[in-house]
């Protein structure tokens, strides 16, 4: 378990404060904020790469606020992975090891039960340089995960992925995770692989935690207008997805079915961007196949952009631009229509 | 008719600069190359036998390395702290370090002189285990280190700051002690900068001239009293004329040619790993 408590950090003009954070053995942690709201420079001072002002951390149990990164156990993995360049892939698995002082044979033992598990022992001879982004993240968690480390530290890992070897790593880091049953804490930007992945996830913006809970708990119950902006303008849901008749997937997400295109059975979330959403105030027929009337329950005017809350139920938030919202003249308690296309519904 | 489609017709601006870049190659080239085709072969073998020319070379070539190894050895700490930390007054200190390079070289050695002269601070404090450094070798050391460090430790400096710190900081996550993320990530990884930056710098330090001449004119080496060669060729000037001067000139510029050409190659060579 890794606590801590009252944590306060600079680095630069950055400053971290008061941070507590609790999270538990074997726990999938996410850090959740938007860019520049200090989730690596927290990561990193977890990591012990700043020096703490301010209060304590402590794994396990064991107090490693004065500790040296190298005797905390605990290793990061980055967003662009940062191999070490001028070695092999083998040599990279064996860095952490090395610096251990373990045995020649221990090390070669170990190298190959983890390049099992993560699939890359076809890669070991191979240089960083010549791996695709996908090979390059699983010989990170390699490297990372060889050493045993009580906690796992990702620093948006998946970010520079393409979308497809995307949601391939996030399935893996879940199994890995389920696999070997290591304490992670993962930053991220993105909300889907916040809910997707975590078991809890902590929001933070501007060098503040504001919101610790279940990804239910940030969707259902934010604390803050700053956590509800960020869950507003997702419109994420979850159910159960079907086949139904013909070619078509369904998802029941209390209230209303859901058409959708995906390869994914059983319980999943799906998520629409409030801008792929059209909101009519005159009902629109049949033109796609999710389309919904519901009445507005809220306003909420951004400057050039203006967010509607629509009660189906459930709600959906939709976002009009100014002008378009004037041309419609919508206000709280009307009814309108709205619609979106299969594609626009992106299941998770 | 064809054309061919990659020839574009130069434009002024393109033949005027054409023109005047090979103005300064001339000027570059002209009289380095006029200077070794001038002594014949056998002339430049005499003069490479000649006891006094050959011992100076050496004693160049061997103060230059013992400059850039001590060079090494002070100036990469100092390179590593300039590209990894911030601190007050930085900017001042990396502006001094460039200093020797841009003072009067016969400047540069008075001031060493004040330094490392017997009756001064280092003069006295080495004199105690025995390294006088006016007229000797220690002293020819010293002043080559002086003029040429900055081209060490500005490249080293510029050769770590391309090193990603944080292949050092997941280097230290994975259990490295900061000696070993130094020796086995950061050096490794900025080896090839400090390598071109140790080259310039015995370059540098084997043509030094003026800092030399003040702090050690003459030194005994290899069982007589010699001076390095850029201060050969120039007493051969004053003393024998300019037919005495040329042969030990193109002998000199040839050994540092080769030397040059060796370096870059090994260079190159450790290009192929990434």
């Amino acid at each position: 378990m890794i606590k801590v408590s009252h944590l306060k950090v600079q680095v630069g003009n950055f400053l971290l404060q008061d941070v507590n954070l609790d999270v538990d053995s074997g726990e999938y942690f996410i850090v959740l904020g938007p860019t520049g709201a200090g989730k690596t420079v927290l990561l990193e001072a977890i990591a012990g790469l700043y020096p703490i002002l301010e209060g304590a951390i402590t794994i396990n149990g064991r107090d490693v606020t004065r500790l040296g990164p190298e005797k905390r156990g605990i290793v990061i993995v980055y967003q662009d992975q940062a191999l070490f360049p001028h070695l092999s892939v083998a040599e990279n698995v064996a860095f952490g090891l090395k610096s251990k002082r373990y045995s020649r044979s221990e090390i070669a033992t170990k190298i190959t039960d983890i390049a099992e598990v993560l699939g890359v022992a076809d890669l070991l001879r191979r240089r960083p340089a010549t791996l695709s982004g996908g090979e390059k993240q699983k010989v990170a968690l390699a490297r990372a995960l060889v050493t045993e480390p009580e906690a796992l530290l990702l620093d948006e890992p998946l970010s520079a992925l393409d979308p497809q070897t995307k949601e391939r790593m996030q399935r893996e880091l879940m199994e890995i995770h389920r696999r070997l049953g290591v304490s992670v804490i993962h930053v991220t930007h993105d909300f889907e692989e916040a809910i997707t992945l975590g078991d809890r996830v902590a929001v933070v913006n501007q060098g503040e935690i504001v919101q610790v809970g279940t990804p239910g708990d940030i969707l259902r119950r934010p604390k803050s207008e700053f956590v509800a902006n960020f869950a507003l303008s997702q419109n994420v849901f979850s159910g159960e997805a079907k086949d139904d008749y013909g070619n078509n997937v369904t998802i029941d997400i209390g209230g209303v079915q859901l058409v959708v295109m995906t390869a994914l059975r059983g319980m999943v979330h799906v998520s629409v961007r409030p801008e792929d959403i059209f909101i009519s105030g005159t009902p629109l027929g049949s033109i796609e196949q999710n389309t919904f009337d519901g009445v507005i329950t809220e306003v909420v005017d951004r400057g050039s952009v203006i967010y509607v809350r629509v009660n189906v139920p459930p709600d959906f938030v939709c976002l009009a631009t100014r002008q378009s919202f004037g041309e419609l003249s919508l206000s709280k308690g009307e009814r309108v229509w709205i619609a979106f296309k299969t594609s626009a519904a992106h299941v998770f | 008719m064809f054309r061919s489609r990659s020839w574009v017709r130069p434009d002024t601006m393109a033949i005027v600069f054409i023109l005047l870049s090979l103005l300064i190659l001339f000027f570059i080239f002209a009289p380095i190359i006029k200077t070794v085709v001038s002594s014949s072969p056998g002339t430049l073998w005499d003069t490479l036998l000649d006891d006094s020319v050959y011992s100076s070379i050496m004693l160049t070539v061997w103060a230059g390395l013992l400059a850039t190894l001590i060079g090494l050895a002070l100036g990469v700490p100092l390179a590593y702290l300039l590209a990894r930390r911030q601190f007050w007054g930085k900017g001042f200190l990396e502006a001094l370090i460039d200093v020797p390079i841009v003072i009067p070289h016969s400047a540069a050695g008075i001031a060493l002189l004040f330094v490392f002269g017997r009756q001064f601070l280092l003069g006295k404090l080495f004199g105690h285990v025995g390294i006088t450094f006016v007229d000797s070798l220690a002293g020819v050391v010293i002043a080559m280190i002086f003029v040429s460090v900055p081209f060490l430790i500005d490249s080293a400096r510029d050769a770590f700051k391309t090193v990603d710190v944080r292949l050092e900081n997941v280097a230290r996550t994975l259990g490295a002690s900061p000696w070993r993320t130094f020796s086995r990530v950061s050096l490794p990884l900025a080896w090839r900068g400090i390598f071109s930056g140790s080259v310039m710098m015995w370059a540098r330090a084997m043509s030094e001239f003026g800092a030399v001449l003040i702090l050690a004119y003459y030194v005994p080496f290899l069982g007589g009293s010699q001076t390095v060669a850029p201060i050969l060729v120039a007493d051969r000037f004053a003393g024998f004329g300019l037919d005495y001067a040329r042969p030990v000139a193109a002998l000199v510029i040839l050994v540092s040619l080769v030397m040059f050409l060796l370096l870059r190659i090994v260079a190159l060579r450790g290009n192929k790993h990434d």
